[in-house]
């Protein structure tokens, strides 16, 4: 042993045998341990519905709820449910995409504002955006339903100012599921960005300032690729939601707006088709983690600028 | 706006910075040459950096102008000034390397061709190589360098350089020295250092500004005001200097008589900043000599008696702290040179100087304490 023998181990006992050996082998599956609970969970309410509804997908679709159903690997449920659907495809992703195009112009100021500008109103301003959480997101649709009801003030103010005719209306349009859309996730947008946007370096643009650059390159060159680690988990955390909803295309849209969300809602709920309604969510889910993955791809390119 | 074509002096006119209640820059009026090395001096907190944010743009005076030539910029955004600053913390950009770090600013003036400049400027600070690393790969010293490259490539009318060598060690510290000032004197930049740096300001500059509280004690050559400081804060603040607390009792053809602790003392009036009422009588700790007896004091020369309390053997020199007679300490720097004898603590020893070394400040009656704690070494300035 090379150890000097006089030196005490840390924790006091064994002071001349091999303890210093026997310390880290004792914390090697320390880790592993704390992260059993999280795993256990994971697995259990995770990766076991998932196989469950992987096994659903593949069900013969002739089964019922009352004849039950038998796994007959009919990969067909796949085409043909996309093949019934994907008008509602293509709408949850363009819904999605356009309210996020929406939330990212009116968030990014925000978070923007909150984050360097407010001074001590910072945290009551945090409080606001946070705040719309602290009702149901049922209750805060049903409000909007409100809000953009034929007799409401706003259809009122929009028909006065002829930006629609005597007979538009707001509510049950592709506007008012869009609208619905920006306003629940807004949040999830705004809070990573604020986060980025909080930990910026003022003298970084002040350095930037200093070099010839109009705050309009400084926000083009420092700000925006300093708030990318922000902003892209803000998008992905607004945009995956967005999709694969269907409480505000029900509230405040028809049938003519519904998303994805509402036929696999109705697949599992009114028409007890299991087989469909499980080929559609791995659809979804796989939709999504395709363009989850090429935004990655993107956004980390052009982290390196 | 060629910033190379513009010219003219860099001018502050009452400028003044005041945060709330507290005035960090005040009244300050001063005119830095074009083309000219001006260092900036002064403890820390004493509106250094404020002066330059506001000279750059960052920072908006409370009163008072910044004039570039007759050009009147005080107002002027600080993307619009031919001004670029080495910032005391560096500021690079984390995202960007060093590459794009140097680049930025010939890149935002719309330059294409950016890629010899910047790898010149790299090799000049010694960082070849170093192009495509982080700005958090590279080392204290390293990002210093960056920042300096950064900002002198643009070939700015004039550079603000907050103490942009604090991070190197002493050896590329002389070689950054040598280079900044060669950087200098080629191209023509106006260079305003900002730097702790005491020996740094006085070799590298040609003009020293010491600043205190808000406001410039003293201006001038380096030599000039080392030799010849204007106020006890400048003589203790640049080098070290024995203040000795007495009145002016009189005067003696072109010399003033100082009565210090009932020894009589003559200055060279020329060298006296006040002719009456209470005054210090300062003397340079390597103007003083050290004799065994006063018999041995040449002719003409001052002397004070004492008994060597501290002796600090430090190479080049030996320093001895020597207590007067009547009690305080005067600090004597003296020469290795094998010339003069080595004296040991508790020897009983004759200090004398040459009239024409000492200066006269003036000194307020309370001055002794205020001005006490600003001995920033142990063997220095005594009262
Ligand atoms: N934004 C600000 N708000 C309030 N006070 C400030 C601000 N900036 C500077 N000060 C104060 O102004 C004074 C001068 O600061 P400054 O940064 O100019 O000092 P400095 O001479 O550069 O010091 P150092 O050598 O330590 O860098 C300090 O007392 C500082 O606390
Ligand atoms: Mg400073």
């Amino acid at each position: 042993m090379s150890a000097p023998a006089h030196v005490p181990t840390a924790s006091g006992e064994q002071p001349a045998s091999p303890a210093p050996a026997a310390r880290p082998g004792r914390h090697r599956f320390l880790p592993y341990l704390l992260l059993l609970p999280g795993a256990a969970w994971l697995f259990l309410f995770f990766v076991v519905p998932l196989v469950q509804l992987a096994a659903a997908s593949l069900y013969d679709p002739a089964g019922s709820l009352s004849t039950g159903y038998a796994l007959t690997w009919s990969f067909d449920n796949y085409p043909a449910a996309l093949q019934a659907y994907w008008p509602q495809f293509g709408r949850s992703f363009w819904y999605a995409g356009i309210a996020l195009v929406l939330a990212l112009l009116m968030g990014y100021p925000l978070a923007y504002a909150i984050a360097q500008k407010a001074g001590r109103w910072k945290h009551l301003l945090l409080v606001c955006v946070i705040a719309p959480m602290f009702t149901s997101f049922l209750l805060r649709t049903l409000a909007w339903k409100t809000i953009l009801s034929d007799n409401g003030w706003l259809v009122g103010l929009l028909r006065d100012v002829h930006l629609l005719g005597p007979d538009g209306r707001l509510l049950a349009t592709p506007v008012a599921v869009v609208l619905g859309l920006t306003y629940n996730f807004l949040p999830f947008l705004v809070l990573p960005l604020y986060a980025s946007l909080e930990r910026l370096d003022r003298r970084l643009l002040e350095a930037s300032s200093d070099l010839y650059a109009s705050p309009l390159k400084t926000f083009r060159r420092v700000t925006l690729p300093l708030s990318m680690p922000g902003l892209t988990a803000g998008t992905l955390l607004f945009f995956i939601p967005a999709t694969g909803d269907y409480l505000n295309a029900e509230l405040l849209g028809t049938p003519n707006e519904y998303m994805i969300g509402n036929v696999i809602d109705s697949a599992f709920l009114v028409r007890l088709d299991y087989p469909q309604g499980a080929a559609l969510s791995f659809l979804l889910m796989s939709a999504i983690l395709a363009v989850v993955f090429g935004y990655l791809r993107n956004a980390g390119t052009r982290d390196v600028l | 706006m060629d910033p190379q074509t513009s010219a003219g002096d860099l001018r502050l006119a009452h400028l003044t910075k005041t945060f709330g209640a507290l005035t960090a820059v005040e009244e300050l009026d001063l005119t830095v040459p074009q083309g000219s090395f001006f260092a900036l001096l002064g403890a820390s907190g004493c509106g250094k950096t404020t002066t330059l944010r506001m000279v750059a743009g960052l920072e908006e005076p409370t009163r008072g102008r910044v004039l570039l030539g007759d050009r009147d910029i005080t107002r002027l955004r600080p993307y619009k000034r031919p001004v670029n600053t080495v910032f005391q913390s560096y500021a690079l950009f984390p995202h960007l390397d060093v590459f794009e770090n140097v680049a930025f600013g010939l890149r935002r003036r719309g330059i294409r061709s950016v890629d010899g400049q910047v790898r010149r400027m790299l090799s000049l600070v010694q960082l070849d190589g170093y192009e495509r690393h982080h700005p958090a790969q590279l080392s204290g010293g390293q990002q210093q360098r960056v920042a300096l490259a950064r900002a002198l490539v643009n070939h700015p009318q004039v550079l603000l350089l907050d103490e942009p060598l604090g991070a190197l060690d002493v050896k590329l510290r002389r070689r950054m020295q040598l280079e900044l000032k060669r950087i200098q004197t080629e191209v023509g930049i106006t260079f305003v250092h900002v730097t702790h740096d005491q020996e740094e300001a006085m070799t590298m500059a040609d003009t020293v500004a010491v600043m205190n509280a808000g406001r410039i004690e003293q201006l001038g050559a380096p030599a000039e005001i080392y030799e010849f400081p204007a106020t006890a804060f400048v003589a203790t603040f640049l080098g070290q200097s024995n203040l000795i607390a007495g009145d002016v009792s009189g005067g003696n053809g072109g010399d003033l008589l100082v009565t210090a602790y009932g020894t009589r003392f003559s200055v060279p009036s020329a060298r006296s900043r006040a002719d009456q009422g209470p005054v210090l009588l300062g003397v340079r700790p390597e103007k003083l000599r050290l004799a065994a007896a006063a018999g041995q004091v040449p002719a003409g020369h001052q002397h004070v008696e004492g008994s060597i309390t501290d002796a600090f053997y430090v190479g080049v020199s030996t320093q001895y702290l020597l207590r007067t007679g009547w009690g305080t300490e005067l600090s004597v720097f003296v020469a290795n040179s094998g010339a003069q004898e080595r004296f040991a603590v508790g020897e009983r020893v004759v200090a004398h100087w040459d009239p024409r070394h000492a200066f006269l400040l003036g000194r307020q009656v309370d001055e002794d304490d205020r001005t006490a704690p600003m001995r920033h070494e142990p063997v220095g300035a005594s009262w």
